[in-house]
């Protein structure tokens, strides 16, 4: 489809991390599902965008951070606040206005947030959030902190200006950002490569900042590890940014109940038979982990994900009071005498 | 009288204050580094604190804005320039749809003590472009703080507030008073956010001013003294939080009002700040709410038309003649 991905390089999550990646990745699955079916029933109101089938790109990444580092998503986020220890209850209440939820109910699918873990918010205008990974990697600078700023995007996004304002200033200031296109193909509806100059729209965009930049496979959660790895590297040892292009798809449509119609049949398929969580439990049994092992992995995230659902829906609803605060940092809203 | 300082001046001491006692203070724009600003509101600055805490950034507004927001989000208390106000727009989207509603709609999780400084308003003949006085457009959007000062020790003083608010604080230097002199702010002198201040005493109306507007009520309070009209000005210095309980209070003296306000009449913020005496001061009022503000069209460059729409001493006198003889 565009150019090939590179191949997987070291460092390797190894057969405990790999483990835990792809039980990970299941329970976000199981969340991502368990949302698209809530919304189905009335439960999650709005919009979700779902990141079924990105989950390695979220997993692999968060595997290769330090605790302290920051992470900014899209609106296609669940898959960053989980994989940053957002647990699925809180996230689905967020979904389902309980009182309960991530943000209390106040940010909705496209806004999950877990700051506490380094996971500054999920950003719903394309590409908005880039510069900000940008100052939060000029601020990790200006302290000496050592710790990296990660901005996860879609291919849609290499086309705002702000994507490549943030490139710029993060290539003059030696920022240590990276930057993750989410590659997924689609921008929304329309085919990335119908609208973008270039082939790889994130990676060949890099060139012109001078920003080293790799085409990966985002669905081999090993890949994504040892890349994102070399990147964070990169950035701590002061040599800057980085951008990495993960190629993956979208199992579900672009966002609520899209069929997705617009992409071909033979190409969904081709995408399917490469499902990251496949890959990473065939990987993992080759590795050497027991079935047992594997299975026990997958009840434990079936049963997260149960759980999660039905404390969702039992948590309260969400509280009337919280509307009219949260504008100050006081905590309060008031604006005039 | 000596030893006045310029409200250029007094931009550059307000910041330096800050940065020499908080060290999480740094600032980023285009050209403040050691070409000092364009306005020179940013003189002395890189030469006291250096390249690491004065950054020169690309003509890049989005990043400018949002760089400013990732810091303070992650530690920092990010001082932005925005050259001119006229640029907001370019970086509106973080005006607008980020830093407002960041802590909101993270539950609270996020805090953005940010300043974007910006030089707003007309008078110099800028053009369309370079001349917009755009604090309604701050003001339309809930979730920022707005300062706007007319002397050099408010700016001063609120450059002290903005910078220490945990919230983020939207700052209107006008272009207009850049060279205007005044008292020197005293050691430690802080303004707080939202506060107004009356500076002229009066009986039969109430100017309520901002900015550039303040000495314009004034020069025109100084008028309508001559024909025995008493006029109080009212320098709101904030939009919000809005000192609408100071306006009340005068108007409860006054018994009318005209408000003073350089953008466009067409969605000002006098016309929040008319609805609120309309509803909370009916009944202390003699006579319509009047508001002088810039015509609804775009700002013009030359000189004579560019009179005809912004507000003048002579447009404000005229204001206040029909509401007291109402």
């Amino acid at each position: 489809m565009t150019a090939s991905p590179e191949p997987a390089a070291t460092p390797t999550l190894g057969v405990e991390g790999l483990l835990r990646a792809y039980e990970r990745m299941r329970v976000i699955r199981g969340v991502e599902k368990a949302a698209h079916d809530l919304f189905l029933r009335g439960l999650v109101k709005g919009t979700t965008h779902l990141a079924a089938g990105q989950e390695a790109i979220a997993v692999g990444a968060s595997e290769a951070l330090r605790d302290d580092d920051y992470v900014f998503a899209t609106y296609r986020g669940h898959h960053h606040a989980m994989a940053r220890g957002a647990t699925p209850t809180e996230c689905l209440a967020e979904l389902m206005s309980k009182s309960t939820g991530l943000n209390k109910a106040k940010g909705g699918s496209m806004h999950l947030t877990k700051a506490d873990h380094g996971m500054l918010g999920s950003y719903a205008i394309v590409g908005s959030h880039l510069p900000i990974a940008c100052g939060a990697a000029w601020s990790a600078k200006l302290r000496g902190s050592d710790q990296v700023a990660v901005a996860f995007f879609g291919d849609g996004a290499t086309n705002i200006g702000a994507f490549h304002e943030s490139l710029n200033l993060a290539a003059v200031w030696k920022l240590p950002v990276l930057f993750v296109c989410e590659n997924n193909f689609y921008m929304e509806y329309t085919p990335i490569q119908s609208v973008t100059s270039v082939a790889n729209p994130a990676a060949d965009r890099a060139v012109g900042h001078q920003i080293p930049a790799a085409v990966i496979d985002g669905n081999d959660v090993d890949v994504v590890y040892a890349a994102v790895s070399a990147a964070a590297d990169r950035a701590r040892f002061g040599d800057g940014p980085t951008v990495i292009e993960a190629q993956t798809y979208r199992h579900y449509g672009h966002s609520r109940t899209d069929p997705a119609k617009y992409r071909p049949a033979d190409e969904l398929e081709q995408w399917l038979r490469r499902d990251p969580l496949d890959s990473a439990r065939a990987r993992v049994a080759e590795l050497g982990a027991s079935s047992d092992d594997i299975e026990a992995a997958e009840q434990r995230a079936a049963g997260a994900v149960e759980s999660a659902i039905e404390e969702a829906t039992a948590a309260p609803d969400a509280d009337p009071a919280e509307a009219l605060t949260d504008v100050w940092a006081d905590g309060g809203a008031a604006w005039r005498t | 009288m000596a030893d006045l300082t310029t409200y250029r001046e007094a931009v550059a001491e307000g910041i330096a204050r800050e940065m020499r006692r908080d060290k999480r203070v740094v600032c980023l724009g285009e050209d403040i580094g050691a070409a000092e600003g364009v306005f020179k509101t940013a003189v002395g600055l890189f030469k006291e604190f250096g390249p690491g805490r004065v950054w020169d950034t690309p003509i890049s507004e989005q990043a400018i804005v949002g760089a400013a927001l990732g810091a303070s989000m992650t530690g920092m208390r990010p001082v932005a320039e925005i050259m001119f106000s006229d640029f907001l727009a370019c970086c509106y989207d973080y005006l607008a749809n980020e830093i407002p509603k960041l802590r909101y709609m993270t539950g609270g999780q996020v805090t953005a003590p940010l300043v974007i400084r910006t030089a707003n308003g007309g008078g110099l003949g800028f053009g369309a472009q370079h001349s917009q006085a755009t604090e309604n457009w701050a003001f339309a959007i809930p979730g920022l703080k707005i300062a706007a000062p007319s002397t050099p020790a408010d700016v001063v003083g609120l450059m002290a507030s903005a910078i220490r608010s945990d919230d983020p604080v939207v700052f209107f230097e006008h272009k207009g008073l850049f060279a205007s002199k005044g008292e020197p702010a005293p050691p430690d002198h802080v303004v707080p956010l939202g506060e107004a201040a009356i500076v002229r005493s009066g009986s039969d109306v109430t100017l309520v001013a901002l900015a550039y507007t303040v000495p314009m009520a004034l020069s025109a309070a100084e008028r309508l003294a001559e024909d025995d009209i008493s006029a109080e000005v009212v320098d709101l210095r904030c939009l919000v939080p809005l000192d609408a309980r100071t306006v009340l209070e005068s108007v409860e003296r006054t018994s009318r009002v005209v408000i003073v306000e350089e953008n466009p009449y067409q969605g000002g913020w006098g016309g929040t700040l008319a609805s609120i005496v309309a509803d909370e001061g009916f009944e202390l009022l003699d006579a319509p709410v009047r508001r002088v503000a810039a015509e609804c069209v775009p700002l013009p460059f030359a000189d004579a038309l560019e009179d005809i729409v912004m507000p003048t001493v002579d447009k404000v006198v005229e204001a206040v003649r029909k509401p007291v003889a109402y």
